[in-house]
């Protein structure tokens, strides 16, 4: 399943895709969420982030495109220190970043097409936006892309029409529209069903593989980021306590991360669930 | 046995504490002064009562029969009125979106600029349609523009509250997705938010044309257009068989345009 | 690949088709022409009303509170017709809201009551208020009258439905144990609508406080006769500190009537 091991790392000496370093987060009444965590993204990986909840994997992802403010710290993408940007800069490089969310997060009142779309306000004005003109090409694209995650002809369809998994193909649809250099990526199965959630995670890959772009995604089931990440990062209280392949998921990794616990059972399954797929 | 469990238990049950019954008594007292003040200080004539009854029954007497001739000049400041109530809760509708957007705490820029879109709400609120009327009819003459424009004055204010309350509750996941495409703060709104709130915005503004066709029908009375005019001159004139009519007429579109509304706002949900 | 899509799209049309999109836009269109037109508009005139919009408006600047005492007195006498016309719709509405529930009335009297809601609903309070105006002549007493009328059928209306939501379980259950019809209601009839109703009434009189200010045009007392008084004598400073002491009575009002009802839940 090591998707893109066969990627070369950058030319020596360039700057990694993504680069955290010491991220900190406190929230308003000193709760800390994240403390002090650093690592790089060197090549296009799909990256589990693993933890309790409460651990702060979503202050994580979240503080990397900045819809949460970071105390401290900095966040590179390629050159740009994201932590550092002024607003409008920091709106265009978010438009670099694709963003997946556990509940979706459609417009419910608009159409699949509007949200695919929606994608693509980074590069239109906002009379654009609002009489629904976009260029021909980011059409096609949309309409190429429905049918790549599957839903091809539901274009006129409201987004509250779909089912889950249906939602987050088109959730998945908008956040490749951007042609992201990073995919940020929420835990994107917990509000699906076993099934829905791995055909879910494996379009995730097989996307991040096929456009050769980094994907971190944050994941509660052992199981699933086993089986289809790369790389695992392991969250404890903020802090980073792991970081390695998915193979060196041994049971006391797990126990550093959640507490002790039977973890054979969780790992045996992950490799019966690889035998299968 | 009997004996001990009166012991146990108490034999007294009061359904409020002693707080509460005194919090009780002060609330009733304070109402019964209230009203008291209010009743005696109005130095109501208690003898105009007596024959109050005698009174109505002869003016409803002098009403009848109702001077159905009179019934064509009063269709085109009929369809007047509908007019001033549409037109203005349309350019009420036109400016309540972005004052909405002004005084929702979550959209509006900073502090000031939201006490400035709360202060505009609360005006517009506070001030009655026919009130409002009396200033635009000193502004703009006497006829149907300052009709809509006090339909539109005291519109705004109620749409806005109400869309803004919707704006404010607005789930956040897609306001967030929207954000993190690198969209525009304007386009956020548009695209995240405004869907969002549409049926609101429809509802509220079907609702709300439905109150100004009646608030239309007295608009008249200070010069703003409208059937109340022919209301007013007829009462005036002792023309109680005209007034008659008027009322039945105004009763019909009142009744008629809730019964449009109420359709169109159980269409919507 | 994206030379075999199609690089053209339009949202689906909100009306179901594009031809009826394109009606509706047709028809709202001539709508406006044809209102416009037959409201004989005088353009002149308007556009000189922005003018004369500049022009009033700094005549109500500064606002004119000299003359604080009738401003006060206006004011007390709204909030006194408000308050007594609450009271006397509370009282009233009790019988009225009762005959006009489906489920307690029989039903010629269910059909008068409601019949009367609706066509007191219908009438504007201005139009109320002219004639109690001409049975009582100028004055509080009418506004009074005319607040007590128009909060006796809206409260009626509110208790009505409340008691035609009654949940039938508890009724029947206070029957069960053998109580009469008095004890029924008291047990099982008003705890069921007694929140509601004192809630209703808390807004009503916020309602009335407003419908208080404007019934004053007509001569039925309170703030809005001094402010009608005011306007016809060009008096506009003192308008305008008439204007602000409504916003912020009106203001005051729903503070009060919002904050009571948070307490009653």
């Amino acid at each position: 399943m090591a998707l893109a091991r066969e990627h070369a790392p950058p030319a020596g000496g360039a700057r990694p895709l993504l680069a955290v370093e010491a991220l900190t987060k406190t929230y308003p009444g000193g709760a800390r969420a994240l403390d002090g965590v650093s690592f790089t993204v060197a090549r296009p990986e799909v990256i589990a982030v693993i933890g309790t909840s409460g651990a702060g994997k979503s202050t994580l992802i979240r503080c990397i495109n900045r819809l949460v403010e970071p105390t401290s710290g900095r966040v590179f993408l390629g050159e740009t220190d994201i932590v550092s940007l002024a607003p409008g800069e920091l709106r265009r490089a978010r438009r670099r970043i694709g963003m997946i969310f556990q509940e979706f997060n459609l417009v419910d009142r608009l159409t699949v097409m509007e949200n695919l779309l929606s994608g693509r306000l980074g590069s239109v004005g906002f009379f654009a936006s609002w009489l629904r003109r976009y260029p021909p090409r980011d059409v096609a694209n949309a309409f190429a892309m429905l049918e790549r995650v599957g839903l091809a002809g539901l274009h006129d369809s409201r987004a509250d029409a779909l089912s889950g998994g249906q939602r987050q193909r088109v959730g998945i649809g908008r956040a490749l529209m951007q042609n992201p250099d990073l995919l940020l990526v929420d835990e994107p199965t917990a509000s699906l069903d076993p099934k829905t959630a791995r055909q879910i995670m494996r379009l995730i890959g097989a996307l991040a593989q096929e456009r050769a772009t980094p994907a971190l995604v944050n994941i509660h089931d052992v199981a699933l980021a086993q089986g289809f990440a790369d790389r695992v990062i392991g969250l404890k209280a903020g802090a980073l306590v792991f970081d390695g392949p998915s193979a060196a998921l041994t049971p006391e990794v797990l126990t550093s991360i959640y507490g002790a616990e039977d973890w054979s059972r969780t790992i045996r399954k992950a490799d019966e669930d690889e035998a299968g797929a | 046995m009997s004996t001990g469990a009166a012991q146990r238990h108490p034999e007294v049950w009061r359904r409020h504490s002693p707080r509460e019954t005194v919090v009780r008594w002060l609330w009733i007292a304070a109402v019964a002064f209230v009203s008291a003040w209010s009743v005696s200080a109005l130095d109501i004539e208690w003898i105009f009562f007596k024959d109050a009854h005698v009174q109505a029954a002869d003016l409803a007497g002098r009403m009848w029969p109702p001077r159905w001739s009179y019934a064509p000049t009063i269709i085109a400041p009929l369809i007047e009125t509908i007019h001033i109530a549409t037109l203005g809760t349309a350019i009420a509708v036109i400016f309540s979106i972005p004052l909405a957007f002004l005084s929702a705490r979550n959209t509006t820029a900073n502090g000031f600029t939201w006490a400035v879109g709360r202060g505009i709400l609360v005006a517009s609120r506070s001030v009655n349609t026919v009130i409002w009327g009396l200033l635009f009819v000193a502004i703009f003459g006497p006829g149907p523009i300052a009709g809509i424009a006090a339909v539109a004055a005291r519109s705004v204010g109620f749409l806005a509250k109400l869309v803004a309350e919707a704006i404010e509750e607005a789930d956040r996941g897609p306001i967030e997705a929207i954000e993190s495409t690198g969209a525009s703060t304007g386009q956020v709104y548009l695209i995240g938010i405004l869907p969002q709130v549409m049926p609101v915005l429809i509802g509220t503004t079907v609702y709300r044309w439905d109150i100004n066709v009646r608030e239309s029908s007295v608009l008249g009375f200070v010069g703003a257009g409208g059937i109340g005019l022919h209301l007013y001159a007829s009462i005036n004139q002792f023309a109680w068989q005209q007034v008659l009519v008027v009322l039945l007429a105004i009763l019909a579109v009142v009744i008629a345009s809730e019964a449009v509304s109420a359709w169109i706002r159980g269409r919507i949900s | 690949m994206s030379a075999a899509h199609p690089s053209a799209w339009r949202p689906p049309p909100f009306f179901g088709t594009r031809g009826r999109q394109n009606l509706v836009l047709l028809a709202a269109i001539a709508y406006l022409v044809w209102s416009v037109s037959t409201l004989d508009i005088d353009a002149k005139r308007a556009l000189a009303g922005f003018g004369r919009a500049a022009d009033l408006f700094i005549r109500m600047i500064p606002p004119d509170f000299g003359r604080w005492e009738l401003l006060l007195r206006g004011m007390t006498e709204s909030l006194q017709m408000a308050f007594a016309a609450t009271l006397a719709g509370v009282v009233l509405s009790i019988p009225l809201g009762i005959a006009a529930a489906k489920n307690l009335a029989p039903r010629p009297v269910y059909l008068a009551a409601r019949g009367l809601i609706v066509v007191g609903r219908t009438f504007h309070e201005v139009i109320i208020a002219i004639f109690f105006v001409k049975l009582f002549g100028f004055g509080p007493v009418a506004g009074l009258l005319t607040l007590a009328l128009s909060s006796t059928i809206f409260l009626a209306k509110m208790l009505a439905e409340d008691i035609e939501n009654v949940r039938v379980g508890p009724i029947e259950a206070v029957r069960a144990t053998g109580a009469g019809f008095l004890q029924v209601v008291v047990y099982s009839v008003v705890p069921q609508v007694l929140t509601r109703s004192v809630g209703t009434a808390i807004y009503r009189l916020d309602a009335n406080v407003r419908h208080s200010t404007v019934v004053g045009i007509v001569g039925a007392g309170g703030i809005g006769q001094t402010l009608s008084a005011s306007f016809s004598r060009y008096d506009y400073d003192f308008a305008a500190a008439i204007l602000l002491g409504i916003i912020a009575l009106v203001a005051l009002g729903e503070w009060f009537s919002d904050w009571v009802r948070r307490r009653l839940r």
